[in-house]
């Protein structure tokens, strides 16, 4: 980045794209070099936490890059979120380089190389506002792509069995209110409970699922379940809440705060409610047509 | 972190004061901000709060803190769960 000379300093970044783009947009005027570490395209902090930015890598890129003969000093500065899988102390001893941890975001960069390489408190918390929580739902709704297709042919075959043993008018007619009811539980666990997070009540994310998934077991009830019997309503607010609870509790990857302690902890209780309440579901869903 | 509140009373960091050197990098890393060097030594503010990052562990010259880090994600949970319960890796995760 810009001119740098023997005595610039040496950022250490992943080849994630909007890691790499965070950097270079906020180094203009500044001159520095830029050290990649190959994490396969994954960002600073889940790489650090599955090993592929660790010390390892650190030493194996300071030695390929030969930095030795580019800089004079001999210090790195490194993400503060790489510390998960970066040790300082070994990475001094196996290359002779000081690592200094910078911000936890690259548009903080700026002021922690003017003062000196100090950051201050608010550069080393991790935040995680409404508009963080909101760019993650894309990613949330785009991973289900995939098992939603396969949902809907279940969907289908599963709603075309009644008395007359498969009828695809039933399929097509049943089918439909039940995939719109698994699209009122995304919505539920997949975008309301993202966006409402510090508010809603429980600590356990499944359960958080359930609450944000209230609104949507009720708008299936109002608008899609008249038409249906007794057990079939039953269902329907069974499954939107079942799926709400479950995309709710998966959402507990994309937060900067669960423990894995935590989240298995609420697994334990979460997953035998989920797995019961959708064979309930179920049940219901094919007893419909005989009842 | 502001706001955000996780299960209480399960996280397994744990602390040794007497091993502790008071280097600080421990607390330069913790993105929750829940260490802190005083008079008395080591300091875990709120215990609850922290995320088991492994950070602070791992950058600890005199291993005088342990936790089990992982990543607090109920797929990656899931992952390791059924492909301990079939007795090989059927599933990759997701990242």
């Amino acid at each position: 980045m810009g001119t740098p000379g023997p005595q610039s300093p040496v950022l250490v970044t992943a080849n994630y794209k909007l890691s790499f783009d965070a950097l270079r947009l906020c180094l203009p005027g500044i001159d520095a070099w830029l050290l990649v570490i190959d994490t396969r395209g994954i960002n600073v902090w889940c790489a650090a936490g599955k090993g592929s930015f660790s010390t390892t890598e650190v030493l194996q890129s300071v030695q390929q890059s030969r930095l030795k003969e580019v800089v004079s000093h001999r210090e790195l500065i490194l993400p503060q979120l790489a510390a998960t899988g970066v040790a300082a102390q070994a990475v001094r001893k196996g290359c002779g380089f000081a690592v200094r941890f910078g911000p936890v975001r690259a548009a903080d960069l700026p002021a922690f190389l003017r003062n000196n390489m100090q950051g201050d408190e608010s550069m080393r918390e991790v935040t995680f506002s409404l508009k963080e929580r909101a760019v993650l739902i894309p990613v949330e709704l785009f991973l289900l792509a995939k098992p939603l297709l396969a949902a809907i042919v279940l969907v289908l075959i599963l709603s075309g069995i009644g008395p007359a043993i498969f009828s695809p008018a039933a399929a097509l007619n049943r089918g439909m209110i039940l995939l719109a009811a698994t699209g009122l539980g995304i919505i539920g666990g997949a975008v309301l409970a993202p966006l409402l997070l510090p508010w809603l009540p429980c600590r356990q994310f499944w359960c958080k699922g359930l609450v944000s998934g209230a609104p949507c077991a009720l708008s299936a009830w109002l608008l899609i379940a008249p038409q249906l019997g007794l057990a079939e309503q039953l269902a329907l607010v069974l499954w939107v809440e079942t799926v709400s609870s479950y995309l709710a509790m998966n959402f507990t990857g994309s937060t900067p705060f669960t423990s894995p302690s935590g989240v298995e902890y609420e697994m334990r209780r979460g997953l035998p409610a989920q797995l019961a309440a959708a064979c309930l579901a179920l049940a219901l869903w094919l007893a419909g047509p005989f009842i | 972190m502001r706001g955000y509140r996780y299960i209480d009373g399960v996280v397994t960091l744990e602390v040794d004061r007497l091993r502790c050197v008071a280097c600080g990098n421990c607390v330069v890393v913790c993105p929750h901000r829940i260490l802190s060097l005083t008079a008395e030594g080591l300091e875990v503010s709120d215990r609850d709060l922290c995320m088991e990052c492994g950070a602070c562990a791992r950058n600890c010259p005199v291993e005088a803190i342990t936790v089990s880090p992982g990543v607090g994600c109920a797929v990656a949970i899931m992952t390791a769960w059924i492909n301990r319960l079939v007795g090989r890796k059927v599933l990759s995760g997701c990242c």
